[in-house]
């Protein structure tokens, strides 16, 4: 009998077995500055699920390796994730020497690589399975769930970067609320001024290569750089425009991100519009003219249905970008997760960088496999036809 | 009646329509025909106005076609396109109640018009009516273009090369549904189209345009007899007169007293079958029924050759 193996899996077996046998697991470290100690998966874990352990990840990895069904794949990366997610938590508390309050234990590099690669091969199979963009959601919220499940049963309390959260617990979700403020009401804006745009370009063919231009030029310009270009014009804004200064305009702080933000995401917005607008086929136009629809019920009715999913998919990476993007505001006082990040980078305390990273990652993320399910919803609305 | 007089458009320095007119007389199929850029599909949409003239007037029954505005004259005007041009994103039901939904019908009233020309276009309203335009093949696709420009009873229907895209089989009975449909409806159709052969076929009267100018506009045995140009007399071909001559008339005005042997051709078929009939069956003449069987004679290859020759 010959053994078949599996392209990704050949990856993904060879990233668990370096991450397993030879990469440190968690990192002990004597406070929260301090350069750290590495643990192997035997070292950071009570013999026997140490011993677990690794047979879990091992017995994955070579089920990874080898053409398998679909759904011992799944179970596997499944079960690896579980027991992975389960024991960084109980070796926190195993390796935290009694009553010490200053220790930090966190997950090593061994760790996140495990992680990384059962999750690569979760996706492999949820991407094989070909799920229906309703449990696409499904499993995402499944996913959320169990998270938010772990962080409130306290088991992931001795870890360190829930430490720094306990410490910081307020501003946390202040920060967050910024953020995804920041996120959304950019995109929000973007949207409301970018559709509009998008289409007066695709009508009025002269403007359409002046507007796409500038908002390319101003793709361009670097984040940090376009917020120091705008802190003088909004600076002048609140000093001479009565009732500027009250709702919150100022050279720094939110407004600048604001505007930034909203100024990146006009260029995915007005070019997914002209895009989108100018796929729909000449004909039904045609069609639609000659049968007496008036200018605003071809734009309404027929045009704008045609276009929408081409202009979801521009909001879709303005989304994602703007939640990647929203962390570099506060380096002028905007706020958002960057704040942990940027302090974390400050103080040279990795965990409190993970504790603003982590969220903006995940959030991201989320964000994509929502937006690309409704995408997917709207664009086979009129494909798929159940009798 | 449509009148259309002394048209012209012009963009910049070019004239695409120069000076045309002519009448279309009620309950007609007028057909326009010409090389591409003649102006042909110009002159169509400045019917409906979906092209403003440059100067030159339009009238439809009488009424000056400018005294609506366009969206409103195009709701009472059938309009059908090559590529059918069927909204992608709705129903079969929802794209033929397009114009009665935009002129304002009650619900009843839209799906009943709706299911009568779906049956009348041999698609049943239970089984196509909810599907989407893609799923439904190329001669299914034209039937539901032209069922949605007869949706809201129109008393005129322009249809701009409506079957261009259709293989042969399928076009000719596609030919055949809307002469049928013509009949019982009473439409007045303006149809343009490149191909001649369709032209004669169709049309009441062929109008030849040629760079913007109307050549020649006549019933189709005048134009096949008399072109007035050299250009329409290549537009009709040559070796193809005395057959497009013959397609002209239905067997029973060619039949001659007497019998013949072998299978009977009905008086319907045009003279052009029976004489393709007789020279491939190698026989000198074919029994004629009409549509209850009764024989009405014969047609003999002879009498056929003599009705081809030019008319005098």
């Amino acid at each position: 009998m010959t053994l078949r193996f599996d392209k990704l899996g050949i990856v993904i077996a060879a990233i668990v077995a370096y991450a397993a046998l030879f990469a440190p697991f968690a990192t002990f470290r004597a406070n929260r500055i301090v350069p750290g100690q590495a643990r192997s998966i035997l070292e950071a874990l009570p013999p026997t699920l140490g011993m677990l352990l690794l047979a879990i990840v091992i017995v994955g990895g070579i089920i990874a390796l080898l053409k398998t069904p679909l759904i011992i794949r799944l179970a596997a990366s499944i079960v690896a994730l579980v027991a992975l997610a389960i024991l960084i938590g109980v070796a926190g508390a195993f390796l935290t020497p009694d009553g010490n309050t200053f220790a930090r234990i966190a997950p090593a590099s061994g760790f996140w690589l495990l992680i990384f690669a059962f999750t690569l091969l979760l996706a492999d199979v949820l991407t094989r399975l070909n799920l229906s963009p309703w449990s696409r959601v499904g499993v995402l919220m499944i996913a959320a769930l169990a998270i938010a499940a772990l962080l409130v049963s306290g088991l992931w309390d001795s870890l360190s970067i829930l430490k720094e959260y306990a410490s910081r617990a307020d501003s946390f979700w202040a920060e967050a609320s910024k953020h995804v403020t920041l996120a959304l009401g950019s995109l929000v804006g973007a949207v409301i001024v970018g559709i509009p745009l998008g289409i007066l370009c695709h009508r009025v063919e002269t403007l359409r290569a002046g507007v796409l231009n500038v908002l390319n030029i101003i793709q361009t310009i670097p984040s940090i750089a376009l917020f120091g270009l705008l802190i003088a014009p909004l600076g002048w804004v609140a000093l001479h425009v009565p009732g500027a200064a009250a709702i919150g305009i100022r050279g720094i702080g939110t407004a600048p991100a604001f505007v930034a933000l909203f100024l990146y995401s006009l260029l995915p917005v007005v070019a997914n519009t002209v895009v989108g607008l100018a796929g729909v086929p000449r004909a039904a136009n045609d069609a639609a003219r000659g049968m007496g629809m008036t200018d605003r019920q071809r734009l309404l009715d027929v045009e704008f249905p045609l276009a929408f999913p081409v202009i979801l998919t521009g909001i879709r990476i303005v989304l994602v970008q703007n939640i990647g993007l929203a962390t570099i505001a506060a380096l002028i006082g905007g706020g958002g997760f960057g704040v942990f990040v940027f302090q974390g980078v400050g103080q040279t305390a990795m965990d409190l960088v993970l504790l603003g990273a982590l969220p903006t990652v995940a959030l991201a993320f989320a964000a994509a496999i929502i937006l690309d399910a409704v995408i997917e919803m709207t664009a086979t609305k009129r494909r798929v036809e159940t009798a | 009646m449509i009148e259309i007089e002394g048209i012209t458009k012009r963009y910049d320095a070019t004239t695409v329509v120069d000076n045309v007119s002519m009448v279309i007389e009620p309950r007609t199929i007028a057909t326009i025909v010409g090389t591409s850029g003649s102006g042909k599909t110009t002159l169509l949409r400045m019917i409906n106005r979906l092209v403003e003239p440059t100067s030159g007037v339009v009238r439809l029954d009488g009424a000056d076609n400018r005294s609506v505005p366009g969206y409103q004259l195009r709701r009472s005007i059938g309009y059908a396109i090559q590529g059918h041009g069927l909204f992608p994103h709705r129903t079969v039901a929802q794209n033929i109640a397009t114009v009665p939904l935009l002129l304002g019908w009650d619900r009843d009233r839209i799906k009943a018009r709706v299911d009568e020309l779906m049956t009348l276009y041999q698609l049943d309203p239970q089984a196509y009516g909810p599907r989407y335009p893609h799923e439904l093949s190329g001669g299914q696709q034209q039937r539901v273009g032209v069922a949605r420009a007869l949706a809201a009873e129109p008393n005129v229907l322009l249809m701009d090369e409506p079957f261009g895209a259709l293989d042969p089989i399928i076009r000719t009975k596609a030919q055949e549904d809307l002469l049928a449909i013509q009949k019982r409806f009473g439409t007045t159709i303006i149809l343009v189209t490149h191909d001649m052969e369709e032209a004669v076929h169709l049309g009441d009267k062929i109008a030849v345009m040629d760079a913007g100018k109307l050549v020649q506009y006549a019933k189709p045995a005048e134009i096949l007899a008399r072109p007035a140009s050299d250009f329409v007399e290549t537009l009709v071909g040559a070796s193809e007169k005395p057959f497009r001559l013959l397609s002209l008339g239905p067997v029973r005005d060619a039949v001659e007293p007497g019998g013949a042997e072998g299978e009977a051709i009905p008086g319907d078929a045009t003279q052009r079958d029976a004489l393709a009939e007789l020279l491939w069956s190698g026989r000198p003449a074919l029994p004629v029924k009409d549509a209850d069987g009764k024989l009405l004679g014969r047609v003999t290859v002879e009498g056929l050759v003599k009705r081809a020759a030019r008319p005098q």
